[in-house]
């Protein structure tokens, strides 16, 4: 057997041209693959529960979250018919939209008023526009009183329509005679259904007796053709005698805040599906009907944040390879007893509470805190001039650099363990004094470790959030703290999603930065 | 070859000891004088001190005790990089970052060299270690033997007048290592350098130095030119460690003149030898006799000599040598090697022989 696939192996040595077959006449690569197929299909099955875990808790919801800094639904969903008019007004031409508009935004807010989803879409407005949150809210209560008089008149010319059957009835029949009413019967069957109740023995809305008005206003009784078609004859002449809705007017009378253009203006801009708003507001600036403007000054934040930010986890970043690299270098270069004690100390902040270590710097920076007292009474400084050293960026960068020191220190000393003693020896012997010997062999070498952990370190830091949160009071919070304060206070998700996204896009640009600087290959762990 | 007595102590080894720890001593009263120009090679086993006195040296460790002298003057308080030793490390320890041109221009740009003489002297040493294309390369581009050329051109290029070499060839295969033997005793000696060089290899030792520094347990051994320490072996440690050797066990019987002495071998068995390390009757001695000195065929004994009866146990064909074991005088370890001549009898195993040797060739040794 194996001399036999000895001699096919000789044969296929020297292929006179083309692929390389294996024994049995495939092109080996084919062979190789199937042959590995099953390996790879192992390994796969092994990491298979930490990829669907990983998919499931992390990759998914950083995905949901980033869609979440572009996607704007909510506007087109909730007012469709509204959006649907508003793309042909022109806010140069007319401060207000067409009455088609108000009779669309009628209905939409009617529906979203019952389902309740009206306060959401104001609140989201409301980000762009201040009142619009108000505005939403308030009208919800009062949709129902406009078109009263036909309400009235509906019900009093005969008292079938009183019963919700009829209604039922009326929209089963209805066709395409009645396309106002169709329309609106649609979502209120929708919103009765999802409540798990019959639209057949649900009282019928409001906006239900307009919509059939303004069919039957439009001659719809005649292209009707189903059992209640007397009774539709009989609405219409009922309904001549009422005058039809004037949506502007009613709308005012809902809210005066309807007739300010500047809200139009804002449900207008913000009707796309899609918008880049979150992410202009992210870098200070706002999307209005005119385009891409600038924030007022007052309101911009954010790029002074992520400058911040930046400046600032690039100081803590230098600080710790400072503080870091002595030590790391008496890590490595130790007797090993020594240096496992060493280890311990720079492994002791791990096994410390975060919370602990920070609020621990809260008491000793704090101006009647430990380090102030210590100074005092050395006589370096005068007890009325005690150093501010917390609640500002001086207290974030010394807190966050002790925090982060031992990500510093750990890559260097992995890297400093494996550059041989007897590099120093050479350089010695070749005629180098102690610093060039340090500087033109040592250091060089020992750079991947300060890549390493720099690039740890400062990922961490512009990121960090809870020790600025405590310590930096409101000179030194990163942009970290805005996004919470957005995911948690303002509620504000998409904004937060758009700074986040922004952090995410920087630091892979810095890594792509760095890599193209130093190499990402030169970058050891260990 | 250096003549020894015109030794001018270009280094000087005054009474040095060493100890790590305060307790005990590494390098015991280390005394030795080595001449310009000379090639002198540090052998010994692993902890034996060998690699201690070169650090010192270097300067990378300090004598707990003595005076270590270069050109006449003490450096003991003179730091490695001012010493103007150059030195060749058993891992090389070319700087892994800089190209080998870089390397190598180091030392040389450490004593302030302007441009155009770095790279003349890069040049010239590339091209006397054969290497003169591969400037550009990093260490890690070549291979074991390329970096040890490399790492000797380097510990070159400042031109010292002492070069230290710490078992520089260790990590070569048995080929590259012999062929670098030889080229680093042509540069030596063409370039007239003092070389102090240590290694655990006999073979090396022998075929490189002038001199060869034996020590064991924090001593010098013996201290004399390969020739002398192979044939006269001064004590039975020296003559284990250098070269192959059988040992036989037994007790001086009678002195006779000319520095010879009767030895009756443990088993009774009695044989003639030199008294090299024996003064008196009754002392217990081990006797040691090279393996191609030892004669079976009965025309080539001497006259007169004692014989031993032998037993072959096994016969090894070597294609140059014969090596054949034997059981003599109660150890089965006894080996005797014989040319292959075309009038050569080849043993044969069970065979019973009678062995003999000229009585200087036998050592009669510290037991």
């Amino acid at each position: 057997m194996s001399d036999m696939s000895q001699t096919h192996g000789a044969e296929t040595q020297s292929p006179p041209s083309g692929p390389v077959l294996a024994a049995d006449g495939r092109p080996l690569k084919h062979s190789l693959n199937r042959a590995l197929r099953r390996q790879k299909m192992r390994a796969l099955m092994l990491i298979a529960p930490l990829l669907i875990f990983i998919l499931i808790t992390f990759i998914a919801p950083i995905a949901d979250m980033l869609f979440r800094s572009v996607e704007n639904q909510i506007v087109e969903d909730t007012l469709p018919r509204t959006v649907a008019v508003l793309g042909d007004w022109d806010p140069e031409a007319d401060d207000l939209p067409p009455p088609a508009a108000f009779a669309g935004l009628y209905r939409d807010l009617f529906i979203a008023a019952e389902e309740k989803t009206h306060t959401r879409l104001g609140s989201r407005l409301n980000y762009e526009t201040t009142g619009i949150s108000s505005l939403f809210r308030k009208s919800g209560r009062s949709m129902d009183d406009v078109g009263e008089e036909i309400v009235d008149t509906i019900e009093a010319t005969d008292p079938i329509w009183e019963e919700p059957a009829t209604w039922a009835a009326l929209a089963e029949s209805a066709g395409s005679a009645l396309p106002d009413f169709s329309n609106v019967w649609a979502d209120f069957a929708r919103v009765v259904r999802a409540d798990g109740d019959d639209p057949a023995e649900e009282n019928p809305w409001e906006v239900l007796h307009v919509s059939l008005a303004e069919d039957l206003r439009a001659g719809a009784a005649a292209e009707y053709d189903g059992p209640l078609k007397a009774e539709l004859g009989q609405l219409t002449q009922a309904l001549a005698g009422v005058a039809p809705v004037d949506y502007v007017a009613a709308m005012e009378d809902v809210d005066e805040g309807w007739s300010d253009p500047a809200v139009w203006r804002t449900i207008r801009t913000y009707a796309p599906r899609l918008t880049s708003g979150y992410f202009l507001n992210a870098v200070d600036m706002q999307l209005t009907d005119q385009g891409v403007a600038q924030q007022p000054e007052d309101q911009r934040l954010y790029l002074m944040l992520f400058q911040r930010t930046l400046i600032m986890s690039l100081t803590i970043t230098l600080a710790t390879i400072l503080l870091g690299y002595p030590v790391a270098w008496l890590l490595a270069n130790l007797p090993m007893r020594v240096s496992n004690i060493l280890m311990i100390l720079v492994l002791l902040p791990f096994w410390t509470s975060l919370l602990v270590r920070t609020s621990a710097w809260k008491v000793l920076l704090q101006q009647q805190g430990v380090i102030n007292d210590l100074l005092v009474w050395i006589g370096i400084i005068a007890d009325d001039n005690r150093l501010v050293l917390i609640n500002n960026a001086t207290g974030t960068i010394i807190a966050m650099t002790h925090i982060l020191l031992p990500f510093m220190i750990l890559p260097l000393y992995s890297v400093m363990q494996t550059i041989p003693p007897t590099y120093l020896r050479a350089a010695k012997s070749l005629g180098a004094n102690d610093w060039t010997a340090f500087w033109r062999v040592y250091f060089p070498q020992s750079v991947p470790g300060i890549g390493a952990g720099s690039i740890l370190v400062f990922i961490l830091a512009i990121g960090y959030y809870i020790t600025p949160e405590l310590v930096g009071g409101t000179t030194g919070v990163f942009i970290s703290n805005r996004i919470a304060y957005h995911i948690s206070t303002s509620l504000n998700w998409g904004l937060a999603a758009a700074l986040g996204t922004i952090l995410l896009a920087l630091v892979l640009l810095l890594y792509w930065v760095y890599d193209k600087l130093v190499g990402i290959d030169n970058v050891k762990l260990g | 070859m250096t003549n020894t007595d015109t030794n001018d102590g270009f280094v000087v080894f005054d009474r040095v000891q060493k100890s790590y720890d305060g307790e005990t001593l590494v390098v015991k009263d280390l005394n030795l004088a080595i001449g310009r120009g000379e090639f002198l090679t540090m052998l010994g086993p692993s902890g034996s001190g060998k690699t201690t006195c070169l650090m010192m040296l270097a300067g990378f460790e300090t004598a707990t005790h003595g005076d270590i002298l270069l050109g006449g003057t003490p450096i003991n308080n003179i730091p490695p990089h001012k010493r103007g030793i150059g030195m060749v490390f058993q891992n090389y320890a070319l700087f892994p970052h800089m190209t080998v041109a870089e390397n190598l221009a180091f030392p040389l740009e450490v004593r302030g060299l302007g441009k155009s003489e770095r790279e003349t002297k890069i040049k010239r040493a590339l091209e006397m270690v054969q290497m003169g294309d591969f400037g550009n390369r990093r260490p890690a581009q070549l291979s074991g033997g390329q970096q040890q050329r490399i790492a000797l051109a380097r510990a070159l290029v400042f031109e010292p007048e002492l070069v230290l070499m710490d078992e520089p060839l260790g990590a070569l295969d048995k080929q590259l290592r012999e062929h670098m033997q030889f080229e680093i005793t042509r540069l030596a000696h063409e370039l007239g350098i003092t070389t102090v060089y240590v290694t655990h290899d006999q073979t090396e030792a022998l075929t490189m130095s002038d001199r060869v520094a034996v020590f064991d347990d924090g001593r010098i051994q013996q201290l004399d030119p390969p020739d002398v320490l192979y044939e006269e072996p001064k004590n039975s440690f020296v003559a284990q460690f250098i070269g192959e050797n059988n040992t036989l066990v037994g007790e001086v019987v009678e002195m006779k003149p000319g520095d010879l002495c009767v030895v009756r071998l443990d088993d009774g068995e009695v044989i003639d030898a030199k008294a090299v390390n024996v003064h008196e009757v009754g002392q217990r001695t081990k006797v040691s006799i090279r393996p191609e000195r030892v004669e079976y065929n009965k025309e080539r004994i001497p006259e007169g000599a004692h014989t031993l009866h032998a037993e072959v146990l096994e016969f090894i064909y070597m294609g140059d040598i014969f090596r054949t074991r034997l059981k003599v005088a109660g150890n089965d370890e006894f080996i005797i090697k014989t040319r292959n001549a075309p009038d050569q009898v080849r043993l044969k195993p069970g065979q019973k022989i009678e062995i003999g040797w000229l009585p200087q060739d036998c050592r009669a040794l510290d037991a």
